[in-house]
Order: structure tokens, then C-alpha cells, then sequence
């Protein structure tokens, strides 16, 4: 693919890689009683972008606590390794993974650029090295001329991009995303998926999206993972057939609206619609 | 009014003016009225000569009392929240010594001020360990609260970037808990005069200057009220503003930390 070629090069040199991902025979149960995930089998490729698409409460998010080793599941295993030209070209390189949450979770306290700043630092950067790095990232969404306010002094969408700056600024090879939209406007949030896919287009990264709404799976996703009802389990793995290059006003085509269906169908199939929103 | 600062002092300041004048003055006329004996209470206007004619020993034993107070509040400020600190960083800590903290809370001061002479000697001592015994515990209680309240997901958020315990106590929980801290070291700097008075009562009569306690003690034995009530009024102002410091200081930290309240 002719993203690949170009590569996004870090300040220190080092070249950003993209992570497979393989998850073997994963199921879990709450402590308190039931099973949240069963026997979930299946490999993300490097430098794609997933959406993993269900109703609430399904253990979408659990899963992607497991993929990001925040948790660790009762069952199964989950390994993330560099994509096999990444492995020849850098060997010895790692897997450096990005959450992204669902509300923007910034540090009031912090400025913009400090908050972007933090993953760096945490890692051991100087703070003064760390400030020069986050510009970057932050220029990437656009908020190259706020770097001195306070997220009290922005927007639900800019502070989702700080967000997304943030999680940026360490190079991941690896970036999940849970729900990161859902609490903003449907305006601002199909702006983000646009920027979203273009931030992944540019980049080298793979993607784990997970949402309950249909059509931003479908506009962000290569391809379409589709979880039942609680105990989780994946009930359809899509391909999706749309142009690489997607906009705004992709939602109003015929192919789109299809797409769309394909998902719609399945969630209702496996019962996942019966009390539920489906945002599409 | 144009100035719109001058307006907020005034809409915050003439509302208790006006209470302070009218209860004085009520007090004043039903003293006066009534005839009540001067030993049980006396008029504002009594209570105001003997302030005056004792001022210069009013104002050392005031300089005594503060000194204790300020000393103990010191105390308790950097061992509680050292002790709430190392307490959120381990459970067997905790477990261990909050039950022997809370009874530091639960403690008879008055009972134990004697043997507080007893180690400590008479004196600026053993009055400051008093005001410490009655004001650490809140400061612990809130210190060990507001740390424990950082969002589970900044928690997660630090953890996935490997942050080190001294980065995360740091940038995240000390912040985070700040408010909380703020509001025990406000509790406690009121009660750190309460304190030093009663450290004072049992433990205040060693060296030349006595704080006010002291002062409460004797002019209760010489019934005289006045200076009893004026010596009172003296303590709870030095109560007032060990809290408006403190409060001002937290306000100045909160806006720094762009923390709500």
C-alpha cells in the first residue's frame, strides 16, 4: 500500500512501525457471575484499521482492556508483534501501544502541550524535549495555536484532539480507541472520524476502533468486526468494499448504505438491537 | 456603582456587617435594660475598656497562643500529610495504624494534656503537641481521601506508558488530591487554636509570657468577665485567620490547578 512507503519518522530517529494483532481462544467472566467473551480467535493485521462494532455491555471495551494488557484475560492469550517487514527492518523494535478513552481524560491542571507532553515524559523524555515533541502531534489535528490553554478552555472536540494529539506523540504502532466519540455532537464527531482516517492514512499504525454506531464504523473501517449480545462473540468479519478515500458526503452513498446494512443485519440477527440504540 | 469589585466586596462584606452591628447593639441595650450582673455578662462596651486596658498583655498572650498554635498546625500539616500519603501507598499501612490515627481523633485532649506536661514539659511545647493531637486527624482522613479519588482511567493512563510510582504520585495523585487536602488543613487550622487553648489550661504555666488561655483561667478566678470575654473573642479571631490564610492560600493553589471550588 502507498501510505507504507513514506513512514512517519520520529524525532529520535527511530522509524514508527506497525503491530499485528493475534488474539488465541480469549474468554473471560466477571468475577460477579456471568461470561463477558467467548472464545474470541482472530488476527488484526499490521497497519489496518479494525472496527470492532456491538451493542453495550457486549465486552467490546474488555477485550480492547486485554489488547492494550491494562487487564489480563482468564483465558487465551493475546500477542502483538511488529509486522514482518518492521521485524527485518528494525530488529529489536517494539510494539508501543496508544489508548484513546471516551471522554478526552486530560489533565486540567496541564496545558495543551503538556498534556501531549505527559506519555513522554512518563517514558523518561525531558520535559523541555518532550514540549518540542508534542508540537508535532498537535499541529497533525489542527491546534498548533492553542498550545497554552487549559482544556477548561476548550471545546469537547478540541479536547478530543488534544486527546488524540496525546496518544500520537509516543509513535504507537498500536492505537485503540474506545468509543472516543460517542459524547460529542454528530457534526463534530463526523469531522473527527474524517481527520481520524486521515491520521491513519498518513501514519503507519494499526487502528482498534470500537463504537456502537454503525455508520462510523463503516466510514472509518477496513474492515468490520460485529460482536453478539453478552457473551460476547465475534458474529461477522467484514471486508468493507469502500474507496480508500473517504469524505463527509461518503454517508449518502449507495455503497455506503449498503455496507451499512450488511452490519445492521447482522447485529439484529444475533439480537444485539433488541433494546438498543444503534446510532447509525 | 461602577466599580464592579468594590460592589462584590460590599454585597459580601455589608451582609455580616449588619448582623455584627445589630447583635452588639441588642446585646448592649438588654444588658443595660435588664440589669444583668457584670460577671455573668458584660456589655460589649466593658468587653472593649478591658481589651483596651489590657492590650499589652492581650496582645502578648495572643502572640504566645499563635505561636503554639501556629506550631502544632505546622506539625500537623507535614506529618498528616505525610502519614495520608504513606498510607495511600500501602493497604498494610493503612490497615496497620489508621485505627490508632482515628484515636488520636476520639482522644480526650483535656484528659490527656497532663501527660502531655509530663513529657514534654510545661510550655510552648507541649501546648504546640496539643493543637497537633487535635488537628491531624482531618488533615490524614482528607489527604488519604483526595488520593485515593484520581480517575481510574488516568490511572490506566499512566500505567500504559509504564509511569513510575514517583511520576504518578507526582503528576497525578498529589493534584488530584490537592482539593481534598485543602479542605482538611482549613478544618484543622480552626481547630489547632481550639488546641493550644486547652494545652494552655493544664500545660500553658511554665516561662514568663502565657498565652490565652491563661488569660481565660485567671480572669475567670477574678471574675472578671470582661477580660474572659475579651481574651474568648481574641482566640477565635486567631482561629479566623489561621483559616482565612490557609483559605487564601488554597484558592491561589486551586486556580493554579484550575480545580473547580
Amino acid at each position: 500500500m502507498a501510505r507504507w512507503a513514506e513512514g512517519s519518522c520520529g524525532v529520535d530517529g527511530s522509524i514508527a512501525i506497525s503491530s499485528q494483532v493475534a488474539i488465541r481462544g480469549v474468554s473471560h467472566a466477571f468475577s460477579s457471575g456471568g461470561p463477558v467473551l467467548e472464545d474470541i480467535d482472530l488476527v488484526i493485521e499490521a497497519g489496518s484499521f479494525v472496527a470492532l462494532l456491538g451493542p453495550s455491555g457486549c465486552g467490546k471495551s474488555t477485550l480492547l482492556r486485554f489488547i492494550s494488557g491494562l487487564d489480563t484475560p482468564a483465558a487465551g492469550s493475546i500477542a502483538l508483534s511488529p509486522s514482518a517487514d518492521d521485524a527485518k527492518a528494525q530488529p529489536g523494535a517494539r510494539t508501543k501501544l496508544a489508548f484513546v478513552f471516551q471522554d478526552a481524560q486530560l489533565l486540567p491542571w496541564r496545558s495543551v502541550l503538556d498534556n501531549v507532553a505527559l506519555p513522554l515524559e512518563l517514558q523518561g523524555t525531558s520535559r523541555a524535549e518532550a514540549r518540542q515533541r508534542a508540537r508535532g502531534p498537535l499541529a497533525e489535528v489542527e491546534l498548533g495555536d492553542v498550545h497554552e490553554r487549559f482544556p477548561d478552555q476548550l471545546s469537547g472536540g478540541m479536547r478530543m484532539r488534544v486527546s488524540i494529539a496525546r496518544a500520537l506523540v509516543t509513535e504507537p504502532s498500536v492505537l485503540l480507541l474506545d468509543e472516543p466519540f460517542a459524547a460529542l455532537d454528530e457534526l463534530t464527531r463526523q469531522r473527527l472520524d474524517e481527520r481520524l482516517r486521515k491520521l491513519w492514512q498518513a501514519r503507519r499504525m494499526t487502528v482498534i476502533f470500537v463504537t456502537h454506531a454503525l455508520a462510523e464504523a463503516a466510514f472509518l473501517a477496513e474492515r468490520a468486526l460485529v460482536m453478539s449480545r453478552r457473551p460476547g462473540r465475534i458474529v461477522l468479519d467484514h471486508s468493507l468494499q469502500l474507496p480508500d478515500d473517504r469524505r463527509i458526503d461518503l454517508r449518502t452513498n449507495p455503497d455506503f448504505v449498503a455496507q451499512t446494512a450488511l452490519l445492521y443485519r447482522a447485529l439484529q440477527q444475533h439480537g444485539a438491537l433488541d433494546d438498543e440504540q444503534h446510532n447509525a | 456603582m461602577s466599580n464592579p469589585t468594590l460592589r462584590a466586596v460590599l454585597q459580601s462584606a455589608l451582609p455580616p456587617a449588619i448582623t455584627f452591628v445589630v447583635v452588639i447593639a441588642l446585646w448592649e441595650g438588654a444588658v443595660r435594660a435588664f440589669a444583668v450582673p457584670k460577671f455573668l455578662v458584660p456589655p460589649p462596651s466593658d468587653v472593649l475598656l478591658a481589651a483596651w486596658a489590657e492590650r499589652t498583655s492581650l496582645a502578648a498572650a495572643l502572640l504566645t497562643t499563635a505561636e503554639g498554635a501556629g506550631l502544632g498546625f505546622l506539625l500537623s500539616a507535614s506529618l498528616g500529610t505525610s502519614v495520608g500519603l504513606a498510607f495511600s501507598l500501602s493497604r498494610w499501612l493503612e490497615r496497620g495504624l489508621y485505627p490508632y490515627a482515628l484515636f488520636l481523633q476520639t482522644v480526650p485532649i483535656v484528659a490527656v494534656a497532663p501527660l502531655l506536661v509530663l513529657w514534654f514539659g510545661p510550655g510552648l511545647r507541649a501546648v504546640a503537641v496539643s493543637a497537633f493531637i487535635v488537628s491531624v486527624f482531618p488533615i490524614i482522613a482528607n489527604t488519604l481521601a483526595g488520593l485515593r479519588s484520581v480517575d481510574p482511567r488516568l490511572s490506566d493512563l499512566f500505567r500504559l506508558y509504564g509511569a513510575k510510582l514517583g511520576d504518578t504520585v507526582l503528576k497525578l495523585r498529589l493534584p488530584t488530591a490537592i482539593p481534598s487536602m485543602m479542605t482538611g488543613l482549613k478544618v484543622a487550622s480552626g481547630l489547632s487554636v481550639i488546641g493550644a487553648i486547652v494545652g494552655e489550661f493544664v500545660a500553658g504555666f511554665s516561662e514568663g509570657n502565657a498565652g490565652l488561655g491563661i488569660t481565660v483561667l485567671s480572669a475567670y478566678r477574678q471574675l472578671r468577665t470582661d477580660l474572659l470575654f475579651a481574651a474568648v473573642l481574641l482566640a477565635s479571631l486567631l482561629g479566623l485567620l489561621l483559616f482565612a490564610l490557609v483559605s487564601s492560600l488554597s484558592t491561589l493553589l486551586l486556580r493554579r490547578l484550575r480545580a473547580p471550588g
